[in-house]
């Protein structure tokens, strides 16, 4: 039961104010990872236009790494190209917060493998015809 | 910022009568305990005072009591202590799923050493079974290991009635009663047990000094080895402050034990139905009416448990939780685990574990600063549904 709460400034930062909070109606990706047995979970919503993100948005289940991790993910994905966002890792997410302590990198792949699946989700659904701006 | 400590049950302040009880030792006593000069036998006597206070508080004989480097120490001694010196009768031990990290990784270790280890399951209250024990008993059976209270729940098991069966098979019988001391009365004779760990900083007194209580006739082997101290049990030149420390804090525990107990039980039950009244889907972990007066272990549906503790955490508020995400595993709590508690539901406990310095002005500001905290972290979860919130369970 011991608390790991040496997170950095940023951190604590997104996880009281969290950007970019709640569903997305009628998004055109989800995806949603994890599951309660290990932690976290985390639902990520996009909008696309012209080929970048639009917006993005989230709700996510989990500990204070989980909730920055999100934040953070949906504010680097807003704006970007479909490809320059799927190639968003980690270690990218967890460097724009400062950093995050060795026990907590695995919940900063929760932010990268949603919005990889939320994008993918979305070409699958275009591919099959569904057209989208 | 007010700063308020809800977390007894992982350590507790240091009383001030402690401390003086400490600091006249480092200031007054300067010999070794086994010397026989005047200073050695200033230093045992006042070693041997606090045996004795440790003793009269569980109703043993200071002959029996060894003093450690801790409750998880204790635990060894007692655990793999027994186990080593009963090899030749035989390799069974039995202890339970829920036990503290200081017992279950013992077991773990004796089972790759050739032991064979039964961890008993317990009920969806968090309770162990007698009769399911007694069923667990083979010949060869050497140990039994069931803790008095649970750290995380504040579940008392039945001691009582374990000692019975453990005595009319004529099994030697450990309880880990370290979160039991000073919350409840504690007696070797009537829990019926064998051997008992303490632990000082659980009762308001220092950390890195513990007990284990060995009943007279039940062999053990020691885990170190060196000098004749503590009965060749725990060699190793005394811990004197610490022991005295713990002395002193043993017996102002046995003190006002009932009337403290009284109170903490009547502010903690406060602090429920407090969070129940003004906090939709909470749902309470352990048996209700079998628990330590100051502890509360309660699931927030919808939200992990770290989120909760760091927005408490801002506004000063200390607890504890028994997520994965927070003690770097993979897995939630074990003992919440073991009652069968739904993993959302694990993921979302917080412990409440109050004591002697806590007040109802405590309680009452943990509710309030709870209540935004549960209610943001909740309208951020994928699994949270407000229109569940007016139905009951
Ligand atoms: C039930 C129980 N057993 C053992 C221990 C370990 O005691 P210590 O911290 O003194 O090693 C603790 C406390 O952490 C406990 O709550
Ligand atoms: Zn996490």
């Amino acid at each position: 039961m011991s608390g790991e709460t040496d997170y950095s400034e940023k951190v604590m930062d997104h996880f009281h104010n969290p950007r970019n909070v709640g569903k997305l109606e009628d998004p055109d990706g989800v995806g949603t990872v994890g599951n309660p047995v290990c932690g976290d979970v985390m639902k990520l919503y996009i909008k696309v236009n012209d080929g970048r993100i639009a917006d993005a948005r989230f709700q996510t289940f989990g500990c204070g790494a989980a909730i920055a991790t999100s934040s953070m993910v949906t504010e680097l994905a807003r704006g970007k190209t479909l490809d320059e966002a799927i190639a968003i890792s980690n270690k990218e997410v967890a460097a724009a917060l400062d950093g995050l302590p060795p026990a907590k990198m695995h919940c900063s792949m929760l932010g990268e493998e949603a919005l990889k699946k939320a994008i993918e989700d979305y070409r699958k659904k275009r591919g099959s015809g569904e057209a989208e701006g | 910022m007010k700063k308020i400590y809800l977390d007894h049950n992982a350590t507790t302040p240091l009383r001030r009568e402690v401390l003086a009880a400490m600091e006249e030792i480092y200031q007054n006593v300067t010999g070794n305990p086994s010397s026989v000069h005047f200073f050695g036998r200033e230093a045992r006597r006042r070693l041997e005072a606090g045996r004795k206070q440790v003793a009269e508080t569980i109703g043993a004989r200071p002959e029996e009591i060894v003093f450690t480097g801790g409750g998880t120490e204790a635990d060894n001694l007692a655990v793999q202590g027994v186990a080593y010196a009963s090899r030749s009768k035989g390799d069974h031990i039995i202890t339970s799923a829920i036990e503290h990290p200081a017992v279950l990784a013992a077991c773990r270790f004796l089972e790759k050493e050739g032991f064979s280890v039964t961890y008993l399951p317990v009920s969806r209250e968090g309770l162990v079974s007698p009769s399911q024990l007694e069923e667990a008993i083979r010949p060869e059976t050497i140990l039994i290991s069931v803790m008095t209270a649970n750290n995380e729940t504040g579940v008392i098991q039945p001691v009582a009635e374990i000692g019975e069966i453990a005595r009319s098979r004529k099994v030697p019988f450990h309880t880990d009663a370290i979160q039991g001391l000073g919350k409840i009365p504690l007696s070797v004779e009537e829990m019926g047990v064998d051997l008992m760990s303490l632990s000082g900083h659980k009762v308001y007194g220092p950390q890195g000094v513990g007990a284990l209580y060995i009943r007279k006739g039940i062999r053990v082997r020691p885990l170190t080895y060196g000098g004749h101290h503590e009965r060749s049990k725990r060699p190793g030149t005394e811990n004197l402050a610490g022991i005295v420390g713990f002395g002193e804090a043993s017996r102002l525990a046995r003190e006002n034990l009932e009337s403290e107990a009284d109170r903490l039980r009547m502010l903690r039950d406060r602090l429920c139905s407090e969070i129940s009244d003004r906090i939709p889907r909470v749902k309470m972990n352990g048996a209700p009416g079998l628990r330590l007066p100051n502890t509360l272990n309660l699931s927030f549906e919808y939200v992990e448990g770290e989120g909760i503790l760091l927005g408490l955490e801002e506004k000063g508020v200390a607890a504890a939780t028994g997520s994965a995400c927070t003690s770097g595993e993979l897995a939630p709590s074990h003992v919440l685990s073991a009652m069968e508690v739904e993993a959302a539901l694990a993921q979302g406990s917080v412990r409440f574990s109050l004591g002697r310095e806590n007040t109802l002005e405590d309680i009452l500001y943990t509710v309030d600063v709870l209540v935004p905290v549960v209610k943001r972290l909740r309208e951020m979860s994928p699994f949270y549904d407000p229109d569940n919130d007016t139905q009951g369970d």
